[in-house]
């Protein structure tokens, strides 16, 4: 109990975003014209789960204090990549996912040893190798197309035996495979530590470079996930549908309260971020809301997020805190 | 644990460092024995932190050897110096600030699961025992060190150097934020390590727990070892003496007579005091008057100079130019109203300066509403100001179009002081002005300033170098804790005198002199009422 409390007053950002989440959930279902339904619940799941992927990538690289423009490209890219090989007998199937996967990785990497490594501003690096991981998936899929196992696809876009969506259930898989077991070891906490204080973190003896480039590949792996899936839905690849999900990450970690300034935040909350800039697209749409409104609708959301996490600044006494 | 007494636990020999031109340590020699409390004494600048820094391997040092155990070492970075042994509390904390304290204290070493998991309960159980060592008892574990108090990150700080088992505990003033309470369970914690043949350096501006904790005592000057002595063997004064030494008193431009400093007070300060940094400020600068603040490093020095500069919000007591109320309403306005207060920042390079653009911009950035009315710039106008001011300063510069970043520190400094001349402040308030400068361009500066103040501006000078404050200020105020601690005039501004006040002592002789002379400066009438808020 005290524990949670702890929690609540340290991420009142995330604490906020989940009630508002609830709010907007009760809104979507009840003005939804078959209701909340495990059928409809499922189509919410796999409309949200693409975005909650790159959001909860972005989130660790931004606690990292850096910034990664690349998400949107590394999951075109593996999304091509899945188109290519994600079909087939199992075998090739397995190998297929293990490819996509592997991408993302190794995406990651470069992104990772090009900011580190080769010490350029996250934004450019970042910029330069999203525009170089468009041109390959190009080259892999120059048009729109190619296929993907119908099979796996059912799979993992209806529900679990009539429980819950199985995206939904996912989404917790891996944040918990991905996230939740290198944040109770010392690689997630040099993750953090780097964002928080990355001078502070070397003078007590922790590896700041590796954690950085340890976050881009996990951005990289969570980016090629959120690509397969949309394989999956889609069944087919497409080199082009990133950009979109660039910029709605970084909204997203910032409305579920990870600071751009590195070392605070959570997953979870840039995870809820993602459900509700999806969940208002939706909400919208059976409104009747014009479509072209959808952007001025999201735009005010982040806007009210972002001053939300300036009210600290009323209270300070010393007019050089504004401007840090 | 094997604690021969013979064999030193460290040895330095001939160590020196350098940086540029500056000879931060000048070939140290210096022994510390097993089982024991050494103190490190010396004035800011003495050579102390680079000593610390060069032990636990921060810095490196250019020559010389360190041996440990009578054993040649190199020490390249801070884990190879906890494998040593020597663990160092930092003056400037090195705590993740949104890590939990028990995350921080373990944060090199965590205990590991088999799994290799953080094992948290035990982390949270390693805090709560080394807090418990320490005495501390009230602090919660699971708090983030970002929501601490300083005195608390600082206690937090040396669990964390417990946890490394230090065999040489490095203590870079870090009493400095403890109240006395906690001071006193940091004593009888390092007398019990003593017990166990762990050694401590302590680095301490305060004489009296230099007697109450060390055995032995080493004195610092210009980055030199001067003498090591048991602690009780030598007097305050001669230890005061042996930190100043003599040092070369570089050419000061004439001060004016005292005499001349009547009329009315350009400045008034009264009562002046904002959260925990300032309290209770009486000062009065006349117009002409040069008038320093001193004390050791961060008593309140640049809070006051930010304060008068209008950057500080909800301050109390009041502050009075010409007479006149000032209202408290930021940086703009303390410019506006025919240039009031002008404040040239410590650090040029980011505070002060837009080094990527030309002297001649800098120059008229600050000036810009009376250059450029309506804003509109009027190249001619701007042209001759600029000219102006590089003759008057002595800018030296290829051309007024050269980049500030091309240019020597010294001229950076002065295009910085030029930049907020051009404003003909009525107050002009200086942050450390001849940091970094070297000699020469240090001489232009002083008989600049100089002739600002025969012009007739007051200006407020804040220095960490002693011999600064002698030779250019009229009088100069001593900050101890965000107080007045003394206001040192005419013969009273020596240098055993200021250092005296800087380390909170009272003075020896004539102990009511400085007191005495602080009031003087207040008007009678303001003193000893409840201090008001500023008007708003």
């Amino acid at each position: 109990m005290t524990r949670l409390r702890s929690t609540l007053r340290q991420e009142p950002m995330a604490a906020a975003a989940a009630l508002f989440l609830a709010l907007l959930l009760t809104a979507y279902f009840a003005i939804h014209p078959r209701g909340l339904t495990l059928a409809t619940a499922t189509i919410w799941s796999n409309q949200v789960f693409v975005l909650a992927m790159v959001a909860a990538g972005q989130a660790i690289v931004v606690f990292t204090r850096s910034l990664d423009l690349s998400v949107g490209a590394i999951l075109a890219l593996a999304n091509c990549v899945a188109a290519r090989l994600v079909d087939g007998t199992p075998e090739e199937i397995a190998l297929g996912l293990a490819a996509t996967l592997g991408v993302g990785l190794l995406c990651g990497l470069m992104n990772g040893l090009a900011v580190v490594a080769g010490r350029v501003q996250p934004i450019i690096a970042t910029l330069a190798t999203g525009a170089c991981f468009t041109g390959v998936a190009l080259w892999v899929m120059p048009i729109p197309g190619g296929s993907i196992s119908a099979g796996l696809s059912d799979l993992m876009t209806f529900d679990l035996a009539g429980t819950v969506p199985t995206s939904l259930a996912l989404i917790v898989v891996c944040v918990g495979l991905l996230w939740g077991i290198p944040r109770l070891r010392k690689a997630g906490r040099a993750i953090l530590a780097a964002g928080s204080s990355a001078d502070a973190a070397r003078n007590s003896g922790l590896d700041v470079d590796r954690a950085r480039v340890l976050a881009y590949v996990l951005a990289g792996g969570f980016a090629a996930i959120g690509g397969l899936f949309l394989g999956l839905q889609t069944l087919s690849g497409d080199a082009n549908v990133g950009l979109n999900y660039t910029l709605n990450s970084i909204a997203a970690v910032v409305i579920g309260g990870v600071a751009l300034t590195g070392g605070q935040g959570t997953v979870t909350g840039a995870v809820l971020g993602a459900l509700i800039l999806q969940t208002i697209g939706g909400l919208l749409f059976f409104t009747g809301v014009a479509p072209l409104a959808q952007p001025l609708v999201q735009g005010l959301v982040l806007a009210v997020a972002i001053s939300a996490g300036g009210i600290n600044l009323l209270r300070q006494t010393s007019r050089l805190e504004f401007h840090k | 644990m094997q604690t021969d007494q013979s064999v030193p636990l460290l040895k330095l020999v001939g160590v020196s460092k350098s940086y540029g031109a500056t000879r931060a340590l000048d070939a140290v020699d210096l022994c510390l024995a097993p089982g024991s409390i050494h103190a490190i004494l010396g004035e800011n600048g003495a050579g102390k932190s680079t000593l610390m820094k060069s032990l636990v391997g921060v810095v490196q040092p250019d020559s010389g050897r360190i041996e440990i155990d009578g054993r040649p070492v190199r020490i390249t970075d801070p884990q190879t110096a906890a494998r040593l042994g020597v663990v160092c509390v930092f003056q400037e904390l090195s705590l993740v600030p949104h890590l939990t304290v028990a995350e921080n204290i373990t944060i090199a070493d965590p205990p590991l699961t088999r799994l290799g998991f953080i094992n948290r309960g035990e982390s949270r159980r390693i805090a709560r025992d080394l807090m418990a060592r320490m005495g501390v008892t009230d602090l919660d574990v699971d708090t983030r060190c970002v929501d601490l108090p300083l005195t608390h990150q600082q206690l937090v700080e040396i669990a964390k150097a417990l946890h490394r088992r230090p065999r040489l505990l490095i203590l870079d003033e870090a009493t400095s934020a403890l109240s006395a309470t906690d001071v006193a369970r940091l004593f009888a914690l390092l007398r019990g390590l003593r017990d166990d043949g762990v050694s401590s350096l302590f680095i301490s501006h305060r004489m009296h727990e230099i007697d109450a904790i060390a055995d032995t005592c080493s004195v610092f000057r210009n980055g030199a070892h001067v003498e090591t002595f048991r602690v009780g063997a030598r007097s305050d004064a001669e230890r005061v003496q042996m930190m100043i030494g003599r040092s070369i008193r570089q050419v000061y431009p004439a001060k004016p007579p005292a005499q001349e400093r009547r009329g009315t007070p350009r400045l008034e300060l009264r009562g002046l005091g904002w959260e925990d940094a300032l309290h209770g400020i009486n000062l009065t600068v006349m117009p002409g008057e040069i008038c320093g603040l001193g004390g050791l490093e961060g008593q309140g020095q640049n809070t006051l100079l930010l304060a008068l500069f209008g950057v500080l919000r909800r301050m109390h007591g009041q502050v009075l130019l010409d007479g006149q109320l000032v209202r408290d309403a930021g940086p703009r306005s303390a410019r506006a109203g025919g240039g009031r207060f002008a404040l040239v920042p410590e650090s040029r390079k980011t505070d002060g300066l837009h080094l990527e653009m030309s002297v001649a911009q800098n120059l008229t950035l600050a000036a810009l509403d009376t250059l450029a009315p309506h804003g509109l710039t009027r190249p001619p106008r701007e042209q001759r100001a600029v000219a102006d001011m590089m003759a008057r300063l002595q800018i030296k510069a290829a051309s007024p179009d050269a980049l500030v970043h091309t240019l020597s520190g010294g001229n950076q400094q002065k295009v910085l002081l030029g930049k907020w001349i051009a404003l003909s402040p009525r107050v002009l308030l200086l942050d450390d002005p001849t940091r970094g400068v070297d000699v020469g361009t240090r001489q232009q500066i002083y008989s600049t300033l100089r002739q600002l103040a025969a012009e007739g501006i007051s200006l407020l000078v804040h220095s960490s170098d002693q011999d600064e404050l002698i030779g250019l200020c009229d009088r100069v105020a001593v900050l101890y804790g965000g107080r007045i601690a003394a206001m040192l005039d005419g013969p009273e501004l020596t240098e055993e005198r200021l250092l005296a006040a800087a380390l909170g002592q009272a003075p020896a002789t004539g102990s009511s002199a400085g007191q005495a002379a602080a009031q003087a400066g207040v008007p009678h009438t303001d003193r000893g009422t409840a201090p008001e808020r500023r008007a708003s």
